[in-house]
């Protein structure tokens, strides 16, 4: 066991290792001074060179990357450049929104999906079925911003129920602030759980199909116990794949969304730095992305096991 | 069954949090803005969202420009020019205070404006003050500037974000935790989310502010800035709502809709180095086959007033030259003949991300197409533009608003991006123009840098960006133009 979590551990370095030399080498050769964006059209050459030189940009590009992988690796993320705080500040704020919205918009999705693909697989071939892929195919179809456009027309500017978007923060009025990401969740979760559905669905007829669901059958179970009872844990694992990309697309900050409803998400957070020339917060958000998505799969293969016990002597 | 109880309860939870929009209370206004500023420091950064929500409201300089432009004493009381104009004398208001409570004196306008001047600084308004020889402070209520030659416009340049006045002691963490002399006081600044302000008990006139709290939001997407308004979310969004909205609000009675306008002169920029655009005649040809009108129904949906020079139509000295170059494909055509190109030639059209430059390009493709010249649309990220344009200036063509006001002095630079040849004779005209203290003598030289601009058809001087503004009907005060990036929130209250 030991040798497998050394072994993992080593791929989970080797990767962020490679991937922060493929992320500082592109930001290399993206158009774009920091310093001249800083300072603007009417900035004199000389104030710009003298941001330059205050930045460190003159500095040797080895010398450059060096020192922010040691400070990255010593969690010191640097500061930004356009907002003068330590990235680690900006995305510390960003994550309160953007990790509570991925749960929220996760739940629900589980909670749809799974509902509803195991609905239409033991209405397999009938108007419930059909009704529910229909539903499906809908949801897949339309984009989510247009979906939560909707939702902001109906809930905030017509009834007044909700605001039309912001955040307000969770330290004065946490009820205030959840409120907020009731309609970026729902409108996130539409087209998710129109996903998982489907898979659920194929998945669960997979497994109807199976020998063992005859037997138990055949032993008197009634279909729906013997669907719950024996059916659902195995038709889990492709499910699980799936939940667990959707889950890291969902905390990667779902940049369109949170356009819509002006959430200052990480999604927006990356967006601005790159156009911004915002080197330092890129690279860092970049590479936190790299080591959540690691992560996710870590816990991924971990609930494989927990689904199927025969996975852990596989390994 | 089950599936129904599923959707009662959802119901259910949804309507409990169903609390109408809270009202607007009537001493706070909540105002949108569509960039979010980089830090709330005037002096260290050009980002006109820091004065949309600092200058005028936090901080404050010696002078102050109004509503109808006009420069106004501010943290001086008064002041005086010498004879020779080259000294200004200011007297300052006395027992004022900044949020901390510490005092301001004179050696807060002699540390502000050194600083301000510093060459080893990357100030980028450094430019500003290249008149002043240098600023005393005689006792603590009085303050001297003496000029290296008179500059007419040292009032106005006192009363811009770059010349705040500020403390010694503070200066260090303004650029997140701002300290002024103004009205309002920072509160707080959720980034990405909003910037609050509020009342300052310190505020030598704290009996005459009506509000006690000021929240700016941010908010880029234009659909969801016009939602924002309608779900009652924001009760004033003073510059850049979207122009296809307008009619929408104008219907609407919770609403006023306001048309103002801005220092901002968009242009379609010329590359004059490069050929043919070194050609006068090509230059004037593509100034007669642009329609002016056509631009702005088509990009602006009617809303901005055409200009034939880069000069701002709410400054005095304002001639209107449109007629130097009324819109006539036919002559655009006989003079791109004439020097030599009977058949057009192609282009490339440069476009960075504001929707007047995407739109307005495809307009004016299709004009120039109408002469023979062939544009192809590049369209550019603000980083790529400022590398490529304005840096290496390796363009031909490119729209661009020039939002500075009293921004005609770029036409004598050498080494900027439209590469002038006559930029010599603007800079000894705008050198004449700085020293002149007559009113009506200096407007006699600015009008002459406007024909001159016109007649050496520079760029294609195309229309002055309206100032859209919508904001709830019973508030009072907002600026109807923006003579200068404020929302000033001094005279602003409900009725």
């Amino acid at each position: 066991m030991s040798a497998v979590i050394a072994q993992r551990l080593f791929a989970f370095l080797a990767t962020l290792l490679a991937t922060s030399l493929v992320v500082f080498l592109v930001l290399e050769v993206l158009p774009g001074d920091s310093a001249q964006i800083m300072l603007g059209v009417d900035a004199e050459p000389d104030a710009v060179a003298a941001l330059r030189e205050k930045l460190g940009l003159n500095r040797p590009a080895a010398e450059r990357y060096l020192t922010w992988l040691a400070g990255f690796m010593t969690g010191d993320l640097g500061d930004s450049y356009t907002y003068s705080v330590p990235v680690i500040e900006l995305i510390v704020d960003r994550i309160a929104i953007t990790i509570p919205l991925a749960v929220m918009a996760m739940v629900l999705t589980i909670a749809i999906a799974l509902t509803t693909g195991v609905f239409a697989a033991a209405h397999h071939n009938r108007p419930g079925d059909w009704g529910v892929m229909l539903g499906a195919q809908i949801g897949i179809a339309m984009p989510n911003f247009w979906f939560g456009i909707l939702l902001v027309l109906f809930f905030a500017v017509t009834l007044g129920w909700f605001s039309a978007g912001g955040f307000p923060g969770w330290e004065d009025d946490p009820l205030d602030a959840f409120k907020a990401l009731i309609l970026p969740a729902v409108s996130l979760a539409l087209v998710q759980s129109a996903i998982l559905a489907r898979v659920t669905r194929s998945a669960v007829l997979d497994v109807l199909r199976e020998d063992y669901i005859r037997t138990a059958r055949a032993k008197g179970l009634s279909k729906r116990a013997a669907l719950w009872g024996h059916g659902l844990r195995n038709a889990m694992i492709p499910v699980v794949t799936v939940m667990g990309l959707q889950f890291a697309f969902l905390l990667s900050g779902t940049i369109i969304i949170e356009n819509v409803f002006y959430l200052p998400g990480l999604g927006r957070l990356i967006f601005q730095a790159i156009s911004q020339r915002d080197l330092i917060v890129v690279k860092d958000v970049v590479m936190l992305m790299v080591i959540k998505v690691v992560v996710i799969n870590f816990l991924v293969d971990l609930l494989y096991v927990a689904i199927d016990p025969r996975l852990k002597t596989a390994t | 069954m089950r599936k129904f109880t599923i959707a009662a309860l959802a119901l259910a939870a949804v309507a409990s949090f169903a609390v109408s929009a809270p009202a607007a209370t009537r001493d706070t206004v909540r105002l949108g803005m569509v960039l979010e500023p980089p830090v709330l420091d005037p002096t260290v950064s050009p980002a006109s969202a820091i004065r949309e929500i600092v200058t005028n409201n936090l901080l404050e300089g010696l002078t102050r420009i109004t509503a109808d432009g006009s420069i106004k004493p501010a943290l001086a009381q008064s002041w005086t020019v010498s004879p020779n104009g080259l000294v200004y004398t200011f007297k300052l208001h006395t027992g004022v205070r900044y949020h901390d409570g510490s005092p301001f004196s004179s050696a807060d306008v002699v540390y502000s404006l050194r600083r301000a001047m510093d060459p080893a600084a990357a100030n980028p308004g450094r430019n500003l003050f290249r008149a002043i020889d240098k600023v005393e402070a005689p006792d603590p209520a009085t303050a001297t500037i003496t000029l290296k030659y008179p500059f007419a416009t040292l009032p106005y340049v006192l009363a811009i974000g770059d010349s705040s006045i500020v403390s010694e002691k503070t200066v260090a963490n303004n650029r997140t935790n701002p300290v002024g002399t103004g009205p309002f006081k920072f509160s707080r600044w959720v980034k990405g989310d909003r910037v609050e302000l509020i009342k300052a008990d310190t505020y030598r006139d704290k009996d005459k502010i009506k509000l006690n709290r000021t929240v700016f939001r941010f908010i880029p997407d234009p659909n969801a800035v016009v939602n924002a308004l309608l779900a009652g979310d924001l009760d004033a969004f003073p510059l850049g709502v979207p122009a296809e909205a307008i009619a929408q609000f104008k219907k609407d009675k919770r609403f006023k809709v306001s048309i103002g306008m801005t220092e901002g002169e968009t242009i379609l920029a010329i590359n004059n180095a490069k050929k043919p655009f070194d050609d006068l005649r090509v230059r004037r040809a593509l100034s007669l086959a642009v329609d002016r009108h056509a631009i702005i129904d088509g990009v602006m949906s009617g809303y901005g007033a055409p200009i034939g020079s880069h000069f701002s139509p709410l400054h005095p000295a304002y001639i209107d030259l449109t007629g130097v170059y009324p819109h006539d494909p036919a002559k655009a055509k006989a003079l791109l003949a004439e020097a030599g190109h009977p058949n057009g030639f192609q282009v490339t059209l440069r476009l960075p991300p504001p929707q007047y430059a995407r739109k307005g390009g495809e307009v004016i493709a299709a004009q120039l197409a109408k002469v023979g010249i062939q544009a192809k649309l590049e369209p550019l990220e603000w980083a790529q533009w400022l590398d490529q344009v304005l840096a290496r200036k390796d363009y031909d063509l490119t729209i661009i608003s020039h939002t500075e006001a009293l921004d005609y002095d770029r036409y004598g630079r050498d080494n900027y991006y439209w590469n002038y040849a006559g930029n010599k004779d603007v800079a000894a005209m705008v050198e004449r123009a700085d020293r002149e203290i007559n009113p009506a003598e200096r407007n006699g030289i600015l009008q002459e840098i406007q024909k001159r601009l016109a007649l050496d058809a520079v760029n294609v001087f195309m229309f002055q960006l309206p100032k859209i503004a919508v904001w709830r009907a019973n508030l009072v005060g907002l600026w109807e133009n923006s003579p200068s990036p404020s929302n000033d929130l001094t005279d602003v209250y409900w009725k």
